[in-house]
């Protein structure tokens, strides 16, 4: 079944990945509701992870999977601690509104 | 072939992505995420990744997802109501991550010569992945258990409502 | 004998340091014990140098290099010729005998021991200055005799119009010295060295133009107008009689004022080049004597009548320069020591007696209580005058005379003019002061009594020699065994006068000249008895004077005039540029980074805005910058 690698030139994958992160980015950017947000960060995580895996199969190597491996692990860490977090907050400040979140200035 | 269903997943992948950033009720959100997340798996297969497809569905939609649909139930958010950001800032939004995506096209496409001497098929199975991972991988992999470790004592302690240990 | 020459200064700088260190401590006559033998000592030492000097010849002693720049060295170097070895002498002595005067006078004065510090440190300054033998030591010493000046012109610090005369006289002295310093640039410059024995090698041989010497001679009169009181910068001095009696005696009368004299002299043969700068001199000098005499004439205070006197006797030894007859200057300047100080310390202690009252108007009848200051005042005043065989006589006289074979009838009528107002004046001094009724209150009347030993003794040696003090150089043509002995005794140090031989008055010109002035002199001092004795006449109070008179007394608002043109544009200029040069300007600049920098630090710090969607803009927007500059 690796005849992917001789009808899909790589650079679709690249241009994929790249998409998906850059409608990640705009999400993060434009959502006001942080649980948005992190959803938004889990699909730029995802973008890389795809880039990934697609260039571990088409140089044949399995570090890049191992890779991908590996920011899974991250990515489910993070993202648990980070619902705690904003759990915590949301008892704090009634609203998971991230422009509540202003008192780290000068 | 492959490449009509490459088209189609990723397609579908890109729509899945549109809908869940632009969404306005935070649970259509989730649904259009674990979509995305489903097609996402799809091109794992269509890459030959196997093992990296079922774990990407278990963990990711089996287990981080959930997360995300229980904490919107506890916080109870199931219309969002926040206030509309201005336009102008959605075009410096939209202004700024279309710079990063082009500069990264730019930066990753072109002159990449692949070579392979044989294409190994094997390298999506889950006896390669195993053999690398605890040969050549085993400290990250334990670390990688400490971290889990760390992130669910941090989890539990963050979540807790008074602070007595 | 040579090496001794450095002890000469180094006594009196003794003197002071120890008095000044440690005078606190000591006991007021041990303070005024080491104050005047350091100066004992000194002038002992100028007498034995003062008679190896005798035939002619000088002793030099060099103590170390002290400058080496290129083509300039300076040594620390004393010369001890005759016209220094005479300086030394009127300087030790007359300053002997005014600090043992000092030792009564001060005696209740609380800065007793500063007193004699200060006086240490100054003849230490005018020492140096006449025994230097180059132009550096000159100016050293020159400036050291206006800081001691300053300093004791200030003694009695707490009043505040003191300082300001003080200050006033310093800063005078420094205009001058701008002068000065200029005249010892241009020595260097057109005779590579500051040495008089170069210098006047090198003058001896000057072929160029004549421009250069007369500027120099110029500049050099300048820093002697500075030092010596003359028109225009002559208005410290009477002001300088806020300082105590014995300093105006010793500084003001007898040394400082005379430095202006020695760097004349010492430079005749530079003068020799430059008879222009000689006519300016003598008109200066005869300017002042006539115009200081003037002012002299309604001058109510005791010690600024002896003030003015100065300044126009002054004028009389600048008129004998300008005639180019050095050691006539040398000469009265030698009596001028002896007669003015005299006057001074007894004008001092009449004003110890009165207990501080110096106008003239509140004394009056103090013959019978002070006799010996009243008859060593009489001494001093016949010997201003001119009174026949005292020394005054001989030393005017021989000015007048130089002057009617230099420049004729005209000049010789104008200085004896001014000879004339001295009597006048020096008359009405002691009249009103010594004669009559005692005007003073009756606590002064108590109190009157005459001064104590120590003050009386140097007044009577002062006295002496006011009186045999003309026998230093009688003319030829008086026939009383006359030896000219101070010329010829200056004679190798000076330039040779300018007047050619041919033109030596004879003998019955000179007689005749002289005649005419003592007479007159005499007419004036027994017209002045009439006048102040006779009928009784006293010196009105201020307001009830006439115009002229009130002209004279306010010294032709000079001083005013100098206030309106120099002193008020500096202050509004010196105000201008605080407030625009300093305030504006420079704190505005060095304040300005500050709040720059604040400014800075306050837009920089609108970054932390603590908005979170900003935050992440600003990572998008430089990951992109980032992977767009490594990258493509």
């Amino acid at each position: 079944m690796l005849d992917i690698i001789q009808t899909v030139p790589i650079d679709y994958f690249v241009y994929l990945s790249t998409l998906l992160f850059g409608i990640g980015v705009l999400g993060v950017l434009t959502r006001r509701n942080a649980i948005i947000v992190l959803m938004c960060v889990e699909l730029m995580l995802n973008a890389v992870n795809l880039l990934l895996a697609a260039f571990s199969t088409y140089l044949g190597d399995a570090q890049g999977q191992i890779m991908v491996f590996f920011i899974m692990v991250v990515a489910a860490a993070e993202a648990a601690v980070g619902l705690g977090i904003l759990v915590m907050i949301y008892r704090n400040t009634k609203s998971t509104d991230i422009s509540l979140l202003d008192n780290l200035k000068y | 072939m492959t490449l009509a269903v490459f088209s189609i997943l990723a397609v579908a992948s890109v729509l899945a992505a549109l809908l869940m950033v632009f969404s306005k009720n935070p649970v259509h959100s989730v649904i259009y995420l674990i979509l995305g997340f489903f097609m996402i798996a799809g091109l794992y297969v269509l890459l030959n990744a196997q093992f990296l497809a079922v774990v990407h569905i278990i963990v990711y939609a089996g287990a981080i997802m959930v997360l995300f649909l229980f904490v919107l139930m506890l916080l109870n958010l199931n219309k969002d109501n926040e206030p509309k950001k201005s336009a102008l800032w959605k075009i410096g939004a939209a202004i700024a991550a279309g710079a990063l995506t082009v500069t990264m096209v730019g930066a990753l496409k072109g002159g990449m010569q692949l070579q392979q001497a044989t294409p190994n098929s094997s390298v999506g199975l889950v006896e390669n992945l195993g053999k690398q991972l605890f040969t050549e991988f085993v400290v990250p992999f334990e670390i990688a258990g400490i971290l889990f470790l760390a992130a669910m004592v941090g989890a539990v302690l963050v979540g807790k409502r008074d602070l007595k240990l | 004998m040579q090496s001794l020459l450095p002890l000469i200064p180094f006594l009196p700088f003794a003197g002071f340091l120890i008095n000044g260190l440690f005078g606190r401590r000591l006991p007021k006559t041990a303070v005024g014990l080491i104050g005047s033998g350091t100066i004992l000592g000194a002038f002992l030492l100028s007498l034995a140098v003062f008679s190896d000097v005798r035939n002619g010849t000088a002793m030099e002693q060099t103590l170390y290099t002290f400058l080496h720049v290129d083509s300039l060295q300076v040594q620390f170097a004393f010369l001890a010729d005759p016209l220094s070895a005479w300086m030394m002498l009127i300087i030790t002595g007359v300053g002997f005998l005014i600090h043992v005067y000092s030792i009564g006078y001060m005696h209740d004065d609380e800065g007793f021991w500063k007193f004699f510090a200060y006086l240490n440190l100054f003849v230490f300054s005018m020492l140096l200055l006449v025994m230097g033998d180059n132009f550096l030591m000159l100016f050293f010493g020159w400036e050291g005799v206006g800081l001691c000046s300053y300093l004791l012109i200030g003694f009695w610090y707490e009043n505040r119009a003191y300082g300001h005369a003080a200050r006033k006289a310093f800063i005078m002295n420094r205009i001058g010295d701008l002068g000065l310093l200029l005249g010892i640039f241009l020595i260097f410059n057109t005779f590579g060295s500051l040495q008089y024995r170069e210098v006047f090698e090198g003058v001896a041989n000057y072929q160029n133009n004549a421009w250069i010497p007369t500027v120099i001679c110029l500049l050099l009169f300048v820093g002697a107008i500075g030092k010596s009181a003359q028109i225009p910068l002559y208005t410290w001095l009477p002001d300088a009689m806020a300082g105590p009696t014995p300093v105006s005696a010793l500084i003001h009368a007898a040394t400082m004022v005379t430095a202006g004299i020695y760097l004349v002299a010492r430079c005749s043969s530079l003068y020799a080049l430059a008879p222009h700068a000689l006519e300016v001199i003598a008109i200066t000098g005869l300017a002042t004597a006539i115009f200081a005499a003037l002012i002299g004439l309604r001058q109510n205070d005791i010690k600024k009548v002896l003030a003015y006197s100065t300044v126009s006797q002054l004028g009389l030894m600048f008129l004998a320069l300008g005639m180019g007859a050095y050691s006539t200057a040398i000469f009265h300047v030698t009596t001028h020591a002896f007669f003015k100080a005299l006057l001074f310390l007894g004008a001092g202690s009449v004003i110890h007696a009165l207990g501080g009252e110096q106008d003239i108007r509140n004394m009056g009848g103090l013959r019978k209580a002070l006799p010996v200051t009243f008859w060593v005042f009489v001494i001093g005043t016949l010997a201003i005058s001119g009174f026949p065989l005292l020394s005054g006589f001989f030393s005017k006289d021989e000015i007048f005379a130089k002057t009617y074979e230099h420049s004729g009838a005209l000049w010789w009528a104008l200085a004896a003019i001014s000879g004339l107002i001295t009597a006048t004046y020096m008359g009405r001094l002691l009249f009103v002061t010594f004669f009559g009724e005692f005007r003073g209150t009756e606590a002064q009347r108590a109190h009157l009594h005459e001064s104590p030993a120590v003050m009386t003794i140097p007044l009577i040696v002062l006295a002496v020699l006011s009186v045999v003090g003309g026998f230093l150089n009688t003319p030829h043509f008086l026939h009383l065994g006359g030896s000219e002995w101070l010329s010829h005794y200056l004679a190798p140090a000076l330039a040779r006068p300018a007047t050619p031989e041919t033109h030596v008055l004879d003998a019955r010109t000179e007689w005749l000249l002289m005649g005419i002035t003592t007479v007159l002199a005499l007419l004036v001092l027994v017209l002045a008895y009439a006048v102040y004795v006779v009928r009784r006449n006293v010196p009105v109070a201020d307001s009830a004077m006439q115009p002229i008179a009130r002209l004279l007394a306010n010294k032709f608002y000079v001083d005013e005039a100098y206030d309106f043109l120099f002193v008020r544009p500096l202050e509004k200029l010196s105000k201008m540029l605080h407030y625009y040069a300093d305030i504006q300007a420079i704190d505005g600049v060095v304040n300005g980074v500050g709040r720059a920098s604040q400014l800075l630090g306050a837009q920089f710090r609108k970054l932390q805005n603590g908005n979170i969607e900003y935050y992440l803009l600003a990572m998008v927007v430089g990951a992109a910058l980032l992977v767009g500059s490594l990258f493509i």
